[in-house]
């Protein structure tokens, strides 16, 4: 096993997808000669050839759009949104074809598409490239919603929603693109846990923290920093979005009584109000203290130079920790 | 704009029943494939008809009709070959007629019991899709999935003046020009999206269009079925030999509403409508075929006794279609497992069965 990067392993587990099913084609902006702006299709045209690992012209609603018909016609289309904020020329084609097509069609016409998107802040950009739009997905019924954390889960993950029948919107945290992990890449993607569960990543007893994505390294950090004085945190990775693992929480808040939900989307109406919600009504008499929120502001994603003050950080989420311990 | 498709207006049958020759477009049937024609056209009139007419009554919500496109659907629809594939707005009812869509399966939509119909894939037609222009795309990228098979299928798509506007048709010219995608883009112009003419879409003619995609227009005059046979034919010939997409304008009239939810009259003048009836799709093939003695009275009437036994049938059909068990809805939103889907179902079901009689 290797050091491997995030973007690394994405691009070994887009190798696999295309080696292992011929009807796997990889669709996007700048994919080909370029790899992609991240890399992470670097040297897929080469080996593949202009047939499967396809340039697509300027155009998003596009790209989704025609892959809904290779769909149709049998294909495995893996597409690729070159940025977060970019998404939206392709609203229309995910929401109201792709998420609806196999119910539409009493399952006649399936849509085992991937929709690869890049997302999040951190990484100093400019206006529309560091947007975290997951929960406008996850409140779309027919699509599910993942989102890796690490290099060893992107290499799995982003194979499992390539071969998954049900239309992936797969976030990729572009801020940990560069994040190294030791990856075993003669593991067999199908034989791994599902992608739509969640995983404790670090026991703890005092409170629960559940995230997912960038956020995942950050509240490591936070449960170390913790740790440190006395605190253990049981750091839940949710790894998947829709559908959304609950019991899995569940069960943690029951032995911890606290539950903290951290992204870096905004925080009205994102993932942890669903959360909140679910886990007040199923362990309402664990409870310690309410479900608490951090995420994003009520404000458009703001100028890089404030983004640090935007996304939650250690002190965020530890900050987080002592509210939800004083109760 | 003329109102009357202009000279570029590509024509085999005039409206009074003449036939006319094109240097580059010709078709040569026979007789009894010229009555099966127009016995497509008269059914599918039936078909509209019928399905207004029960709207009426309350069986349908809703019916978007199709009376005056006839022939621009029947003529394309039969231009297919049975591997081509077919996707449709939502009033392609002559073109599910050509691909043998049974009348009755297009009405469940329209009654509220199912949000598609039929097997896409049993009748090489997708089913109706009511956002406007997203099929264009998705015909481009079929044809797209075409091309990797290596095969000689071409796709048509079908859509309308309005749609013309809207971005995701544009991009689907797009990509099929530069992918030179096996695709006919068949844009029936009927003069209304809704209320708004076709000068609220456009200042040049919408064929013309595809000069700045770099592939080939051609307008048709959709009233007349010989022509759009002709040169729907010639554009699905031209993508499977690898000539890429053309788009076709169907010069035509939207002689019903939009919807039987519109009305018409507060936006366009009956003389209009008038004007259209006189090159009626239907009227100038049967005169065409009297005329040369290729049926005679008792022929045409058979055809209408046909019509009105399939309209009894399509009746029956209707009212017998039952509503869709309430849990259906959780049915086919995933493939694979779903823990919200089990949960939401199961409660639903829960609900239910807690009145006394376990029902409501």
């Amino acid at each position: 096993m290797a050091a491997t990067t995030m973007a690394k392993a994405l691009n070994a587990g887009l190798r696999r997808a295309l080696e292992n099913d011929p009807k796997v084609l990889l669709m996007g902006e700048d994919i080909g000669k370029l790899g992609g702006v991240f890399r992470v299709t670097d040297g897929l045209q080469k080996d593949f050839g202009e047939d499967r690992v396809i340039d697509s012209p300027l155009a998003e609603s596009g790209i989704v759009g025609t892959a809904v018909g290779l769909a149709m016609r049998g294909y495995r289309p893996v597409v690729e949104i070159q940025f977060d904020g970019f998404v939206f020329p392709a609203f229309d084609q995910i929401v109201a074809q792709v998420a609806k097509h196999n119910a539409r069609s009493s399952g006649n016409t399936p849509m085992p598409i991937t929709i690869r998107i890049p997302y999040g802040g951190g990484i100093g950009a400019v206006e529309h490239h560091s947007e975290s739009p997951e929960a406008y997905f996850a409140h779309t019924a027919g699509l599910r919603v993942i989102s890796p954390s690490n290099a060893v889960d992107a290499f799995v993950m982003v194979q499992q929603a390539i071969a998954c029948d049900d239309p992936v919107v797969f976030f990729e945290p572009k801020r940990r693109y560069w994040d190294k992990a030791d990856v075993d890449l003669s593991l067999d993607a199908a034989a791994a846990p599902s992608p739509f569960q969640a995983r404790v990543v670090r026991p703890g007893t005092a409170v629960t923290v559940a995230c997912y994505g960038p956020m995942v390294r950050t509240c490591l950090e936070a449960a170390t920093a913790a740790a440190a004085e006395g605190t253990e945190i049981e750091v839940i990775d949710l790894r998947s979005i829709s559908p959304l693992d609950v019991t899995t929480v569940a069960d943690s808040v029951r032995r911890t009584g606290r539950l903290v939900v951290v992204h870096e989307a905004p925080v009205f109406l994102g993932l942890g109000a669903e959360l909140a919600a679910r886990i007040t009504e199923q362990c309402f008499y664990s409870l310690e203290a309410p479900v608490i929120r951090v995420g994003g502001y009520h404000s458009p994603y703001p100028p890089s130079r404030l983004e640090e003050d935007y996304l939650p950080d250690l002190d965020r989420v530890l900050d987080a920790v002592d509210r939800s311990l004083a109760f | 704009m003329t109102a009357d498709g202009g000279p570029e207006l590509v024509q085999l049958l005039t409206p009074e029943g003449e036939r006319v020759h094109h240097p580059e477009y010709d078709v040569d049937l026979s007789d009894e494939q010229l009555r099966g024609l127009y016995r497509d056209l008269v059914l599918v009139r039936r078909v509209d008809s019928e399905a207004t007419a029960l709207q009426r009554q309350g069986e349908l919500g809703l019916w978007a009709q199709c009376i005056g496109q006839e022939a621009a659907q029947v003529g394309s629809g039969r231009a297919l070959l049975p591997g081509d594939y077919a996707f449709p707005t939502y009033r392609e009812h002559g073109v599910a007629w050509a691909r043998g869509v049974q009348p009755e399966q297009l009405l469940g939509l329209f009654r509220g019991v199912t949000n598609g119909g039929w097997d896409p894939h049993e009748h090489n037609m997708a089913l109706y899709t009511i956002v406007i222009g997203d099929q264009t795309l998705h015909a481009v990228g079929y044809a797209m999935g075409v091309q990797r098979d290596g095969t000689d299928d071409a796709v048509i798509c079908y859509f309308g003046d309005g749609a013309s506007s809207q971005g995701d048709v544009n991009e689907a010219f797009v990509f099929s020009a530069v992918y030179n995608a096996p695709v006919v883009f068949f844009c029936q112009n009927n003069q209304w999206a809704i209320s708004e003419p076709l000068e609220r879409q456009t200042r040049i003619p919408l064929y013309r269009r595809a000069d700045g995609f770099g592939f080939p227009g051609v307008r048709v005059d959709g009233n007349d079925v010989l022509a759009v046979l002709a040169v729907t034919s010639a554009a699905l010939t031209a993508a499977r030999e690898g000539q890429g997409p053309t788009l076709i304008e169907a010069f035509t009239y939207r002689m019903g509403a939009h919807t039987t939810s519109d009305d018409p009259t507060r936006y366009r003048v009956a003389a209009e409508l008038e004007a259209w009836k006189l090159k009626d799709p239907i009227e100038r093939l049967k005169v065409y075929l009297a005329r040369n003695g290729w049926a005679d009275r008792d022929w045409f009437a058979s055809v209408e006794d046909e019509a009105e036994a399939m309209a009894v049938h399509l009746r029956d059909a209707c009212r017998a279609m039952p509503d869709p068990a309430p849990t259906s809805m959780f049915d086919h939103v995933y493939r694979e497992p779903h823990p919200l889907i089990d949960t939401e179902r199961a409660e639903f079901t829960a609900y239910h069965a807690s009145f006394a009689g376990g029902g409501h």
